[in-house]
């Protein structure tokens, strides 16, 4: 049988960073296949290297059973691949089909009406939706996504890669989009799906692969899978982390979240009706596939997200009745911190929002407080005192405590960060990705800390995504998947292919009770 | 009406003047440059296109004028593509702030043109003001034709030049492939990028010939506008920064350009015309005021396009920033 | 050859960004920076004028150090070149590109004058100058805000609104200059007779007291920019609005607070050059050190005291070209072109001071 596309014993790393090693995988011609995996098992990375974006540094390629070398988008063009990756590339004040000229080959015309036409036949053969002189800034996502599969077969593409496709779907869309997948299979097409979601690798593909931190997992046929198996085999063996988990003590309400809706820019509805409640003493942890509103969710309780009406996060500042409650929606973050809510945020974007790459780490941890007290002058010592303390108790890594942040690796940037957060003693602590490319000695300095603040009382958020860590850590599990709260589970209790279930399969009836 | 017509026989070779420097402006601002070395690289122009015309006519036995006016055309071209190519080196190459380079190419531009013009001619005044004659040889039989004879014929070559060159720019920019792949570098380098276009030489290609465009616009005003005079006054750094406003003023569109440098040309000398016209007499401040006119439409027409955030009107997105591919 | 196939499509030069860069280093490519761009100029004036290179430059040293008179004009210049380079600093540092220095020193000026000509019989000393004074910064102060509203509020293109607003003020200028001279054909000294808003001789100098103004102001906006919470916010928004909103700063307001200091700071020196220098006004008041000032503001990466020393670099160019020019009957203009140069040779030396090119490898690659 010959293969559209084989790789055989693929490997790349980043630095010291491992993102494919040893993985062999074949796409049959004609097939969709899905690849599954976690999120940092490699996919994208494995399949930036069909594109042209990356270059393996060992192991061969193979296209229609010969060896090729793929240095660029151009060649793999040539060679028939097309890459429709999670970032459109498309330039928005273009219309469709000036999009689609970007990309013609070296002999080809530039005529829109001729490209027009030939556009239009392959949209007719495939039954795609498209009006291709629509400007790219008035197209909805599926629309535009719709241009870059266009834009891709214009291209010659015999071999398709869609990089999450569905991510940024409908339900309808995704329906949509599956149907022109049939009919591309039909016209002889191969189709790599990169998805998360089992339901629909299931009713899609052919075959399945799966990757599993950066390894070649295996291959099944569909028809003989189900999503338990699939499951199993994307997260893997339960590993034991031994991870302390002290008991809540003193567990009171501390954050009660009511309907938060978020609708971004392009009008799609990122986080759609959450409720929870967080309490005091306990860490509530936060899975889902990254993408799927958590970002949304900490930034709205911290007061830089413009919510939907309805939306409420109210604050009880202690368990004496005397005390009231705030809400915080409508609060800006300087707001919420002259109400006198300690709320510490470490953001996903540790250098882009969370720190200031340029300054040092005296300078950083004045990032919040700096305008306390009435003096014009900013205080420097108070600061320098705790950028010490912080530099010697988590055992920081840097030249001097004036050294720019960004001269820092990650682990050393994320204590700096986790540190000063820490330090502003917090009652609620939300954390995104906090352990994201650490090594492991400082994941667990990571959550000691956590530890320790929940033993002081302090409501945690901990938005995770290595199922073992938040099944470890964490009191319960809030799962969101597109947006919604797709149940809350008892971390003690459940299992990892409920939590993977509840991650890639949205509920009929969103927000489960707990 | 004789009023009405002098008005327009000024306001149009005014026009020209930075209709030169605002379309080769927007040709550099479509690949994302954003060059403030316009008033310099019209200078170099100017000057270089003066020099050579001057130095040719004083020592060929027998100066062909036809030829001379193609010597001054490449020489000035020449000369502002050169400007050019040195912003292009420090920004590109040498990552250079753009506005920075720009400013001291402008700084540079003055001082070369100023300081050869007065080395050159070394005491005189001008040249023998036969290639400014060939300049401005009218359309025959057509310029005679009553007012709109003079009006709309009634001008040297380079007036028709512009326009034409308005309506080439906007055919190559909207028209062929080549243009497309610049609009999209100044849009989006990082998708250009991956679709396979080449940035780097795009954008020295585009800055570059965008120079020796506006070096036109210098050319123009000495050995057109000015009747081959060199003179050493800040009229072309004026000139430079105008032709910088009327680029914002078409919302980099060529085609704008033409009527928007008519318009400006026509505001400019408002204030000469419009009072005998009107039969009142102004005193002299208010036309200091007149004058002002064209950078407070252009600051209008900045601030409404920021307003109605219409796609099309807004500078090309990465205008003014830096590209390297492996800083994405 | 095999194994490695990518070094068979090894570009001939690749960039690195430098990790970090020793203050050793930079110091060593600026200096050579400026030594190429010396060893430029030198080749210029040899190959235009035949000239000997460096009698030229110890002519030029003359310029700025032959005389105490000579200096003390260099001083006066330098003041004005600084003042306008630290007054960008703080707008700079929030990397908002006020390129509407000169408008705003302009406006500074014209305020100043119309105090002076309509105050100077009425007004007693010290209330003139406040009045001057005030006119000054206000008039400055709301040519920077202008911009910076539209930029906090729309986002509008600060780099080209400030530079539109440049010519809007100098044809104001030109409008009251017009008024105000009359039938006369230029507007000679202010109250030339009273001496009305005119400075103090302080050091035996008119404009000592703007000498003795940028020296504080150096060090006062240095301690803004380097200790104040606003000189925090400013470089926290300068870095990234992101992470300014997570402070919970207010992007808006810094945007505007900061220009309204920028273009005040700007309107004083047209203060300080119309009381203390020129005691007239005209569009040439601010001489182009609007723009120059952009210049040294950028390559002293906002530091003030960078900023003395690049602005003293400059000066003592063009004194020494107009020097040169005096004694070998060239024109002043040389200065233009000297600057030029070694402003391009200084802008292109920050590339390898944050890169380092790899050369390819020079074995030839056998197929």
């Amino acid at each position: 049988m010959e293969y559209a596309i084989e790789l055989r014993h693929i490997t790349k790393t980043f630095g010291s960073v491992v993102a494919n090693r040893d993985v062999s995988l074949c796409i049959r011609q004609g097939e969709i296949l899905s690849l599954l995996g976690e999120n940092g098992s490699g996919k994208t990375t494995l399949m930036n290297m069909i594109a042209g974006i990356y270059y393996p540094d060992d192991g061969e390629i193979l296209v229609g059973g010969k060896s090729v070398e793929i240095r660029s988008p151009k060649d793999a063009y040539a060679l028939g691949i097309g890459m429709v990756h999670q970032h459109f590339k498309l330039i928005d004040v273009f219309t469709a089909a000036e999009n689609i000229a970007l990309v013609l080959g070296p002999n080809e015309k530039y005529d829109l009406k001729a490209i027009r036409k030939k556009a239009r036949a392959i949209c007719d053969e495939y039954a795609f939706e498209l009006d291709l002189d629509q400007k790219v800034y008035e197209m909805s996502v599926s629309q535009k996504q719709t241009l870059e599969i266009v834009k891709m077969l214009y291209r010659g593409a015999q071999i398709l890669i869609l990089d999450e496709p569905t991510a940024v779907l409908t339900p309808q869309e995704t329906q949509k989009l599956f149907s022109v997948m049939r009919n591309m299979k039909r016209g002889g097409k191969s189709i790599i799906i990169i998805t998360h979601k089992l339901h629909e690798v299931l009713e899609i593909s052919d075959r399945v692969s799966i990757l599993r931190k950066g390894e070649y997992a295996g291959t099944v046929e569909t028809r003989e899978a189900t999503e338990a198996s699939l499951t199993e085999m994307m997260v893997g063996k339960k590993v034991e982390l031994n991870i302390e988990r002290p008991e809540p003590v003193n567990r009171h309400l501390r954050l009660s979240v009511h309907n938060l809706s978020v609708t971004n820019a392009e009008g799609v509805r990122v986080l759609d009706q959450v409720t929870f409640d967080a309490f005091s003493g306990e860490i509530l942890g936060i899975a889902g596939i990254s993408g799927n509103g958590q970002k949304e969710l900490l930034e709205s309780i911290a007061g830089l997200q413009k919510t939907e009406p309805q939306s409420s996060v109210v604050y009880y500042p202690d368990d004496d009745r005397d005390s009231t409650a705030e809400q915080l929606i409508g609060k800006t973050p300087l707001d919420i911190r002259n109400m006198g809510v300690h709320l510490s945020f470490v953001p996903e974007d540790r250098l882009g929002m969370g720190l200031v790459g340029s300054m040092g780490m005296v300078d950083n941890m004045m990032l919040r407080s700096y305008g306390e007290g009435h003096s014009p002058i900013a205080d420097r010592r108070a600061p320098r005192h705790l950028a010490e303390e912080i530099k010697e108790e988590l055992a920081i890594v840097t030249p001097s405590i004036q050294t720019p942040v960004s001269r820092l690796s990650g682990g050393n940037v994320q204590k700096v960060l986790v540190g000063r957060e820490i330090a502003a003693a917090p009652s609620v602590l939300m954390t995104a990705y906090a352990v994201r490319g650490l090594d492991i000695g400082t994941s667990y300095t990571i959550y000691h800390l956590l530890n320790e603040q929940k033993k002081k009382g302090v409501a945690i958020l901990y938005v995770g995504e290595d199922l073992d860590v938040l099944l470890d850590l964490c009191d319960r599990i809030l799962v969101l998947c597109g947006g919604r709260c797709n149940g809350i589970v008892d971390a003690r209790k459940t299992t990892k292919e409920e939590v993977g279930l509840l991650m890639t399969r949205l509920q009929e009836k969103g927000g489960a009770a707990q | 009406m004789d009023t009405f017509v002098a008005w327009i026989l000024r306001a149009i070779p005014f026009g020209t003047i930075i209709m030169y420097g605002a379309l080769g402006e927007i040709v550099t601002e479509k690949s994302g440059n954003l060059n403030l070395g316009v008033p310099g690289i019209m200078y170099l122009g100017g000057f270089a296109g003066f020099a050579s015309a001057y130095i040719y006519e004083n020592n060929a036995a027998n100066p062909n004028m036809l030829l001379c006016v193609l010597l001054s055309l490449v020489c000035a071209f020449a000369a502002a593509m050169a400007g050019g190519l040195i912003y292009s080196f420090l920004t590109i190459s040498l990552r250079a702030n753009q506005n920075v380079t720009g400013l001291a190419l402008t700084t540079f531009g003055m001082g070369v043109a100023n300081f050869f013009g007065v080395y050159i001619l070394d005491g005189r005044t001008a040249t023998q003001s036969l290639v400014y004659k060939t300049f401005q040889t009218k359309l025959p039989v057509l310029s005679q034709w009553g007012v709109i004879g003079q009006t709309v014929f009634g001008y040297g070559f380079m007036v028709y030049a512009a326009v034409v060159l308005a309506f080439l720019l906007h055919a190559v920019l909207n028209r062929t492939r080549v243009g497309l792949n610049l609009r999209a570098i100044g849009e989006n380098p990082a998708t250009a990028d991956a679709a396979g276009i080449s940035v780097t030489r795009y954008k020295y290609l585009a800055t570059c010939l965008g120079a020796g465009i506006s070096g036109l616009g210098g050319l123009y005003y000495v050995l057109d506008y000015n009747q081959g005079i060199w003179a050493t006054t800040g009229q072309i750094e004026a000139l430079g920064w105008l032709a910088v406003a009327l680029v914002i003023f078409t919302t980099w569109k060529p085609i704008n350009a033409i009527w928007g440098s008519y318009l400006f040309g026509t505001l400019y000398w408002l204030y000469q015309f419009l009072p005998t016209l009107l039969g009142i007499s102004v005193p002299g401040y208010v036309t200091d005021l007149i004058q002002m006119v064209p950078y407070i439409v252009t600051i209008v027409v900045l601030v409404v396009t920021s307003l109605r955030k219409k796609r099309e009107d807004q500078p090309p997105a990465s205008l003014g920033l830096p590209y390297f591919r492996e800083e994405r | 050859m095999s194994d490695k196939p990518h070094a068979l499509h090894e570009p001939l030069i690749r960039v690195v960004r430098r990790s970090e860069c020793s203050a050793k280093l930079k110091v060593a490519v600026r200096l050579a920076a400026i030594v190429l761009a010396l060893v430029v100029d030198a080749l210029f004036i040899y190959f235009v004028t035949g000239l000997n290179p460096l009698a030229v430059y110890t002519t030029m040293f003359r310029g700025t150090f032959s005389t105490a008179m000579r200096f003390s004009w260099a001083m006066r210049d330098l003041a004005s070149l600084l003042l306008i380079g630290v007054a960008l600093a703080p707008a700079f540092k929030m990397r908002f590109w006020n390129t509407g220095a000169e408008g705003q020193v302009l406006m500074g000026a014209l305020a100043t004058a119309a105090v002076m000509i309509y105050g100077g019989s009425a007004l007693p000393a010290p209330l003139l100058y406040a009045a001057m004074l005030a006119a000054a910064l206000f008039a400055g102060a709301l040519w920077g805000f202008i911009p910076a509203w539209f930029k906090a509020r729309f986002s509008t293109n600060e780099t080209l609104f400030t530079l539109m607003m440049n010519y809007v003020a100098i044809q104001l200028v030109a409008c009251c200059v017009n008024i105000w001279r009359g039938q006369a054909s230029g507007l000679g000294k202010l109250n030339s007779r009273t001496k009305a808003g005119w400075f103090p001789k302080v050091f035996d100098m008119r404009f000592g007291i703007n000498l003795i103004v940028v020296v504080l102001l150096v060090v006062l906006v240095y301690c803004y920019l380097r200790y104040s919470k606003q000189g925090y916010e400013i470089s926290v928004v300068g870095e990234s609005e992101n992470t300014a909103r997570y402070a919970g700063i207010n992007v808006g307001r810094v945007i505007i607070r900061t220009m309204i200091l920028s273009g005040a700071l700007c309107g004083l020196t047209g203060f300080l050059i119309v009381g203390g220098r020129d005691q007239t006004i005209s569009t040439g008041t601010a001489g182009g050190n609007g723009f120059t000032a952009i210049i040294v503001a950028w390559l002293a990466k906002f530091n003030t005291f960078t900023m003395a020393l690049i602005s003293f670099l400059l000066i003592f160019l063009e004194k020494g070209a107009a020097e040169i020019a005096s004694a070998y009957n060239l024109n002043d203009f040389a200065s233009d072109i000297i600057a030029g140069i070694i402003l391009f040779f200084i802008l292109g030396s920050e590339f390898f001071v944050n890169y380092r090119p790899i050369f390819r490898k020079s074995h030839k690659e056998v197929r």
